[in-house]
């Protein structure tokens, strides 16, 4: 087997990420308490090298490596670069939070970076066996770096729930692929799409396995009614590792679902439509409806994450381009708004204290009423207000969903947004309404404090111009698919 | 002239642009820097908007001051700005008032001043853009928009239940706008790609689905104006808010709705709109009845006052709903003469709260003793409220009352027995307030109006007046518009 360098070009960044990692938990070994931040500028300058490896080999042109297993095209250079971007961003919210709670260790940023490299895999796999290595890689780093604190209880509970039921899905992942392979006699995507295409696969087979699949990929996903694993994880997690499971790995696990779907089982999509569809409905309402009950701003957040994942599969389930790059621009957008939600909570944290309940919000207009106003950005983000770039990643998703003809599920999908705005509101209404009843100086670190800026802004400012970003989306998709 | 400038974009973003500088003066010790940068923003804000009445072409019904950019390709989504003569009017009561609203303010707000007068001048901004909008996604941006500036203000720096208040308010008026937005994207597919509001005037729509349209749009519009029953956030929006917040609620905010009566339920679905005629008049007469038996017994001057917009409103749907020009002129006649009154009812309330700090009827008694020249604009204002000929707010419920009778003659009786419940609660409150023996030492200790407060008073007294005596500077700008919209809603579009 000769293997030329054009087979690994495309393979590249994840070549290069892999020998960074293992440079870095080398030097790491050697670095006494005071140099740890050397980790730390490493790790991001090894996601800035990615960043430009990928952007240079980016071609827009689809090629295959690996024999088929491995496929660089417009979808996955985009995605990763902002995968790489998501990553760093958290690195920078995490460090001061880190550092007040002992856990600022080479740990931290190497399962980071293996984790970002399992991502990578996932959004460049194009068979079902490099699908799974990546998802593994990507789990059993965040199961560690759940349970990294494993002095406290909370955490180490979710880390074991994450594990566990992160396991189950994974099995049931597994079985899927295995019924399509039997099925179809394949594991590469594209071939699974041919045979499909000519229709002599038994289909008893095909949508057994389908089901199994769907049912793992909502697990990943984290939407209803696979979705208990979500709230104990997010709330018991330390918020920054929440921060990196609520962001970056959406981007991952949505590249996963489109791999799976659009690109390999596209033909069997009246099959997933329907399931997809229950899925959301549900999702929206137990996602929103639990969301009001809840005292904790990170389990709230958590179900609002259920919610928007309800959301991102009103898009999927439209089953064609305009409803994939209506998805991509959910969950891009999605990121966004998650990084500066949960990067506020890390923000008004300080050691020895979490400020993750919401009445740790309260009067934080008075507190700090620059942090207030990109926190009121942010809700309204979320809960879809004009003129904040949440309403638009619903307006593609509804085109999407009217124009495949599912008016009524717009219909529901706007009133459960009705009242997912009631708890955004509510932290509205907390920071500015109410009197603060911690007066602690709000000080975060300038680097911190200016990317939280442009974040909150970033938000509002794609909400005045949003069509750069929905071009750039729909753009990816259409090359790729 | 000034045919080359982009007018509308300027009315839209000046005052947006001018709140954020406020904003950044920040916290209360520039207090006075923001209420002066306030001051000028509103006054250069509305500057801007006076050519669009001076350079208005009354001959033509189409688009004047038009502008056209690309926004959102992806979605053919449109910068589309531009006004006739329904749309008009309004963007310059909106610029107007705020002016108002930041006086009103000067004294009386003295915590987060910047974010008090910056909220205002980005709701004008916004208000002049749901205004001026002729794409139906930038319509439902700066109609949600606006909703956020105003949440805070009530929440802020309202009254005792404001939190309640702020939150029932925004809900409310959401859960109209979303269904709206289902409407737009199903009309986006049938018009095959267009966002824009004059494609869909044109586009044939069957029956059913116009009438599933025109429900939608009456949910949004209906919260907004507001209708009976739907309108309970209304009078606790307006208790809590501050004196400035429930001026823009009633002298802008309900228009928003009627205006979109007019320019997306009528045009739009005008088929459903006939069938459903019975439904809407029905619920005016209701709002203009019964909601003014409900204002008679209220012990809130506030509540009294809200009751009464409700009442007033009722009109505005009566007349929209009668499709003949008087009454559609005579519908748009009323909310600018009750943007005026229902201004400076809250503002002479506000007033006499600034003094007293109650809003209690019961609170009060002999003002007139202690302050003759408030008690006179009062009066005025009360008379106006109450539809008394000579001032603006007998003009367009007359109006509206002639055409009624056109249709049918009970539906005008039932109308103008307004002009005796609104004489009776507008003209008994002020009774129990300013006449009679000084009541208690609150009231004993008032001060007459202040220069400030003077000013706003006098500014409003006059155009009550000379809108009631020369309404034809207001009537003439609508006429072609109106006999358009009339001609277009006329014509069925089943296919």
């Amino acid at each position: 087997m000769n293997l030329a360098f054009t087979d690994v070009l495309p393979l590249l960044p994840e070549i290069f990420l892999l020998a960074a990692v293992s440079l870095i938990l080398l030097i790491d070994l050697f670095l006494g308490k005071e140099q740890r931040y050397i980790t730390y500028i490493l790790s991001l300058a090894a996601l800035l090298g990615c960043g430009w490896l990928t952007f240079t080999t980016a071609t827009g042109v689809t090629t295959y490596a690996m024999h088929g297993m491995f496929v660089d095209d417009l979808l996955s250079d985009t995605l990763k670069l902002m995968l790489y971007f998501v990553v760093a961003v958290v690195m920078v919210y995490s460090r001061s939070y880190i550092h007040a709670r002992g856990m600022f260790q080479g740990e931290f940023f190497v399962l980071m970076l293996f984790a970002t490299l399992g991502m990578m895999v996932m959004i460049s796999a194009s068979n079902f066996l490099t699908l799974y290595m990546g998802l593994e890689l990507m789990s059993l780093s965040l199961y560690a770096l759940v349970a990294l604190r494993r002095d406290n209880a909370v955490a180490t509970e979710a880390a074991m729930k994450y594990f566990v039921l992160g396991a189950l899905a994974s099995g049931m992942l597994l079985y899927g692929m295995s019924m399509i392979y039997g099925a179809t006699g394949s594991l590469d995507l594209s071939r699974i799409a041919t045979v499909l295409q000519a229709g002599v696969a038994n289909n008893t087979v095909l949508v057994f396995g389908l089901v199994f699949i769907v049912a793992g990929l909502a697990f990943k996903l984290g939407v209803a009614p696979f979705h208990m694993w979500l709230p104990d994880v997010y709330h018991g997690a330390p918020t920054a590792v929440t921060l990196f499971i609520a962001t970056a790995t959406k981007l991952a696990a949505f590249a996963f679902v489109l791999r799976i779907l659009a690109q390999g089982l596209q033909v069997m999509s009246v099959d997933w439509q329907q399931m997809m569809m229950i899925m959301a409905v549900l999702s929206m309402a137990i996602g929103n409806i639990t969301a009001i009950a809840q005292t904790n701003f990170k389990r709230m957040l958590a179900y609002s994450t259920i919610s928007h994942m309800g959301f991102l599969l009103l898009g999927l389930l439209a089953a064609d381009i305009n409803g994939y790059s209506a998805a991509m621009f959910y969950i891009v957008t999605y990121t966004l708004t998650g990084l500066g939600a949960f990067g506020m909570i890390m923000l008004l944290s300080r050691k020895g204290f979490e400020a993750d309940n919401l009445d740790d919000l309260k009067g934080l207009n008075q507190r700090h009423p620059w942090y207030a106003f990109m926190m009121l950005i942010i809700m309204f983000s979320l809960a879809g207000v004009p003129p904040t770039v949440g309403f638009y990643a619903k307006l593609s998703v509804l085109q999407a969903v009217v124009n495949a003809g599912y008016i009524w599920l717009a219909v529901v999908a706007v009133m459960f947004s009705l009242i997912g705005a009631f708890y955004y509101l509510r932290i509205v209404r907390l920071m500015y309404f109410d009197k603060p009843v911690d007066n602690h100086r709000i000080r975060p670190e300038g680097d911190m404090a200016v990317l939280m800026s442009a974040n909150g802004l970033a938000v509002l400012a794609l909400g005045i111009l949003p069509q750069p970003l929905m071009a750039l989306c729909v753009y990816a998709i259409q090359r790729s698919l | 002239m000034l045919a080359g400038y982009p007018l509308l974009s300027l009315a839209v973003w000046v005052p947006i642009i001018a709140g954020a500088l406020v904003l950044a003066t920040g916290s209360d010790r520039n207090a006075n820097l923001a209420r002066w940068m306030a001051l000028i923003g509103a006054l250069v804000s509305f500057a801007v908007t006076v050519p669009l009445y001076t350079g208005f072409d009354t001959m033509t019904a189409n688009m004047q001051f038009e502008e056209l950019l690309p926004w959102i390709p992806t979605y053919n989504i449109n910068y589309h700005l531009g006004v006739d003569g329904i749309s008009m009017p309004f963007i310059l009561l909106t610029s107007f008032t705020t002016i108002l609203v930041v006086i009103a303010g000067w004294q009386v707000i003295q915590t987060k001043v910047s974010q008090y007068m910056a909220a205002f001048l980005m709701m004008s901004g916004a208000i002049i853009g749901v205004f001026a909008a002729l794409d139906a996604m930038l319509f439902y941006v700066f109609f949600e928009a606006m909703l956020i500036p105003l949440f805070l203000v009530i929440g802020i720096w309202g009254g005792p239940r404001r939190v309640y208040a702020a939150v029932k308010f925004f809900l409310y008026t959401l859960l109209g706008s979303l269904l709206m937005l289902v409407a737009f994207l199903y009309l986006y597919f049938q018009s095959g790609g267009s966002f824009e509001i004059l494609d869909y005037q044109r586009l044939p729509i069957g029956m059913s689905a116009q009438i599933l349209i025109f429900l939608a749009f009456f949910l949004s519009f209906a919260v907004k104006v507001p209708m009976w029953p739907v309108h309970t956030w209304l009078p606790d929006a307006h208790v809590e808010a501050p004196t400035g917040g429930s001026v823009v609620l009633a002298a802008i905010t309900l228009k928003v709705g009627a205006y979109g009566f007019l320019r997306f339920n009528l045009p739009i679905a005008p088929d459903a709109s006939h069938y459903l005629t019975g439904f809407m008049v029905t619920l005016s007469l209701i709002a203009v009845v019964y909601i003014g038996l409900v204002a008679l017994v209220q012990a809130d001057m506030k509540k009294l006052i809200a009751y009464s917009s409700i009442s007033h409103m009722g009109f505005v749907t009566l007349g929209l709903f009668m499709f003949n020009s008087i009454g559609t002129e005579g519908a748009l006649v009323q909310m600018i003469s009750h943007g005026f009154i229902s201004a400076a009812m809250f503002l002479s309330v506000g007033v006499m709260y600034d003094r007293v700090h109650s809003r209690q009827i019961a609170d009060y008694g002999g003002v007139a003793n202690k302050m003759p020249i408030f008690a006179a604009f009062l009066m005025l204002f009360s008379m106006a409220n109450a539809g008394l000929p000579g001032t603006s707010g007998f003009i367009g419920e007359f109006m509206v009352i002639m055409s009624a009778i056109k249709v049918n003659f009970w539906f005008a009786f039932l109308a103008s027995t307004t002009l005796i419940f609104g004489a009776a609660y507008t003209l008994w409150m002020y009774k129990r307030v300013i006449f009679g023996a000084v009541a208690n030492h609150h009231v004993a200790e008032m001060k007459d109006v202040s220069a400030r407060e003077f000013s706003f008073l006098a500014v409003l007294a006059v155009l009550v007046l000379s809108m009631g005596l020369y309404p034809k500077p207001y009537t003439e700008v609508m006429h072609t518009s109106v006999n358009n919209l009339l001609a277009h809603v006329a014509i069925s579009k089943l296919p």
